[in-house]
């Protein structure tokens, strides 16, 4: 239902004041698109995923309703659920760094910037880690390498397949060398379950730049994208001045890594669980005989004509 | 090593040794003029000297070793490599196009035994800057040293990386042709190298454009050389939003070889001669080779298998955090 059918049907009904729809914007009944500005029935954005009906333009998805999105309801086992991050330099820049830590965890409901477990993906056993910007920019520290580590390992053990949706502005500096030494564990994971030819997605979501980039994020056997994302290494400011030029509009979107053959496709959000589940199956060995034989009759004609001929 | 013979570049730091120096260089012009004995008072200046140098070297703040780091005359990759090496031969080109001299690499032979070096190359003046990209790397350059692992691995060649980079490139070319690709794919990669790999801080060590190179069994970084996720001005400029607080930031961001064997992410901290690398680069160079021939030596005992495994737990330890009950 668009904004237009709701006031046509509220029409019907009597005149409603300016006071009250503003009133509902605030409770959240109805969105406003921060791309086209177009209100939508908030249930109905929800029902589509939070990609605005109009423009299209992907809102950010926190990695609970990521969950719901990809994960078929009643299969999902949260794993390293309990690790917090400690201050191991005692960091303080403007704040302490236990105080910001505290604060997120208080506004986030979060213990940090990635949940990780496993469940199904429509009927699938998949090992699914999911990045949450909300905390602290999606920062990678301590925490986010060990509970990602951690999931690959189990995957590689389990023998399962590995999808990661990335949103990240890179290391979490608060943690210093710390917090880049886990792009190398987390890389370190990522070639034993390669070594045992397992399946591993990174979906690359707004923004997924700096460490991310430069590890997990890039090491996909097949790399997805969400349209119009932000990747990549260096930040576009940094560029920026280092060339006192202009960039052009495009630079670091998915569709410019798409053109320059840094990632395999595309997916809108709407679709992004059906591509999964489609990209899974395909790399999983045909499961009954009688595939196998419709498969080769298929593409093997010679040998189906052999086989034919000889009883004669 | 060409470097001493050149007029000394001074850090405001160096100063007051600077001025001491001078002042015994002019007591002793006196004395021969005037025909005076001095050599004793010229003796205990000179023990003064030695005195300040050690004091000020050792009481630097990490601000100071981040300018220590970056010294124009500091040793390069190139000028260990040929120090160190009896043979060198460098090797170029990505093969994809390609030919980075941020980043140099080539076969050699160390102690006897044959080798693959490689590292960032900054240069030695400001010409020489332009052409070596100020050692900022591009995915050319991560793919050239990637393709020459590759070869020493092969050919059963240890492998001695040489970091020394202000961090890699952020250009519209390098992200174009995929940066960070290019240091995902050789972290990962390196894991997978079953030759020992000994790699070094010498310099600066600029975040993912130096882990791109810095994956190995063991990692040494001499005592003036650091090592940061983000460099002390970045971080200012974003945490701070003030670019002047770059001292904070480095104190805070622990970038130092102490620091960071403390952290448990450096093996072992290669001392300096007084006066840092710059000083005296042949003492250096003679440090950096007896610790890279017994890490060798060691690591030469142990089965490929073996290595493997200890070079995967080592990054596998690194982290701190806490498991709350549930
Ligand atoms: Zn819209």
């Amino acid at each position: 239902m668009s904004l237009f059918d709701w006031f046509a049907n509220r029409q019907k009904s009597g005149p409603i004041s300016k006071d009250r729809q503003e009133r509902e914007i605030a409770d959240g009944l109805w969105s406003k698109c921060e791309a086209c500005g177009v209100l939508t029935y908030t249930k109905d954005l929800q029902a589509n995923q939070l990609v605005c009906p109009e423009c299209s333009h992907h809102i950010r998805v926190h990695s609970d309703e990521r969950i719901r999105q990809l994960i078929d309801s009643n299969t999902w086992i949260a794993i390293d659920t309990q690790l917090v991050a400690t201050d191991p330099l005692t960091f303080r820049d403007r704040k302490s760094y236990s105080d910001r830590l505290q604060e997120t965890k208080e506004k986030t409901k979060l213990l940090d910037a990635v949940q990780t477990g496993v469940g199904r993906l429509d009927g699938l056993p998949i090992a699914f880690g999911v990045m949450d910007f909300r905390f602290m920019g999606g920062s990678m520290g301590s925490v986010v390498g060990e509970k990602l580590t951690r999931l690959i390992e189990r995957a590689t053990r389990e023998r399962l397949p590995v999808v990661i949706i990335c949103a990240s502005g890179g290391a979490r500096m608060q943690e210093g060398m710390l917090s880049l030494m886990q792009m190398a564990k987390i890389s370190a994971a990522l070639q034993r379950l390669r070594d045992a030819r397992l399946l591993y997605i990174p979906v690359l979501t707004h923004p997924t730049t700096g460490g991310v980039t430069a590890s997990f994020a890039m090491l996909g056997d097949i790399i997805l994208a969400e349209p119009k994302a932000t990747i990549g290494f260096a930040g576009r400011r940094v560029v920026e001045q280092t060339l006192r030029e202009k960039l052009p509009d495009d630079f670091q979107t998915a569709e410019y890594l798409l053109q320059h053959g840094f990632v395999d496709a595309i997916v809108p959000r709407t679709q992004l669980k059906q591509t999964l589940a489609r990209l899974i199956r395909l790399h999983q060995p045909a499961a009954s005989t009688t595939t196998s034989t419709t498969h080769l009759s298929m593409h093997l004609p010679e040998v189906r004509s052999l086989s034919v001929t000889t009883p004669e | 090593m060409a470097t001493t013979e050149r007029k000394p570049i001074l850090l405001d730091f160096e100063k007051p040794l600077a001025e001491l120096e001078a002042r015994i260089v002019q007591i002793r012009e006196l004395a021969e003029e005037n025909d005076v004995d001095v050599s004793d008072q010229i003796c205990q200046l000179e023990a003064k000297a030695v005195q300040l140098r050690q004091e000020i070297f050792s009481g630097l703040s990490p601000l100071q070793r981040l300018q220590v780091a970056r010294h124009p005359r500091r040793p390069s990759t190139l000028d260990y490599i040929q120090a160190i090496g009896d043979e060198w031969m460098e090797l170029h080109g990505d093969r994809g196009g390609s030919d980075d001299l941020a980043l140099v690499a080539g076969v050699a032979r160390l102690a006897g035994r044959p080798v693959v070096m490689l590292g960032h190359q900054k240069g030695r003046d400001t010409k020489d800057n332009m052409t070596r990209n100020f050692g900022m790397a591009s995915p050319g350059g991560y793919r050239k040293v990637m393709r020459l692992m590759d070869h020493a691995n092969r050919f059963g060649m240890p492998i001695l990386t040489f970091i020394d980079t202000p961090g890699a490139y952020p250009g519209i070319e390098a992200e174009r042709l995929g940066q960070g690709e290019a240091i995902a794919y050789n972290l990962r990669e390196m894991f997978r190298l079953d030759v020992p790999i000994i790699n070094t801080v010498i310099g600066e060590g600029g975040s993912g454009g130096a882990l791109g190179i810095g994956v190995g069994d063991r990692l040494l970084m001499f005592e003036h050389s650091v090592y940061y996720v983000a460099s002390p001005e970045a971080c200012a400029a974003i945490l701070w939003r003030d670019a002047a607080k770059a001292p904070q930031a480095a104190e805070a961001l622990k970038i130092t070889a102490t620091d960071l064997k403390q952290l448990g992410v450096v093996d072992e901290v290669l001392p300096e001669p007084i006066g840092a690398a710059h000083a005296d680069p042949i003492t250096a160079a003679e440090t950096l080779k007896i610790s890279i021939v017994k890490h060798l030596d060691d690591l030469s005992r142990l089965t490929s298998q073996q290595r493997q495994e200890l070079r995967y737990q080592k990054f596998r330890a690194i982290g701190v955090f806490t498991e709350i009950p549930a």
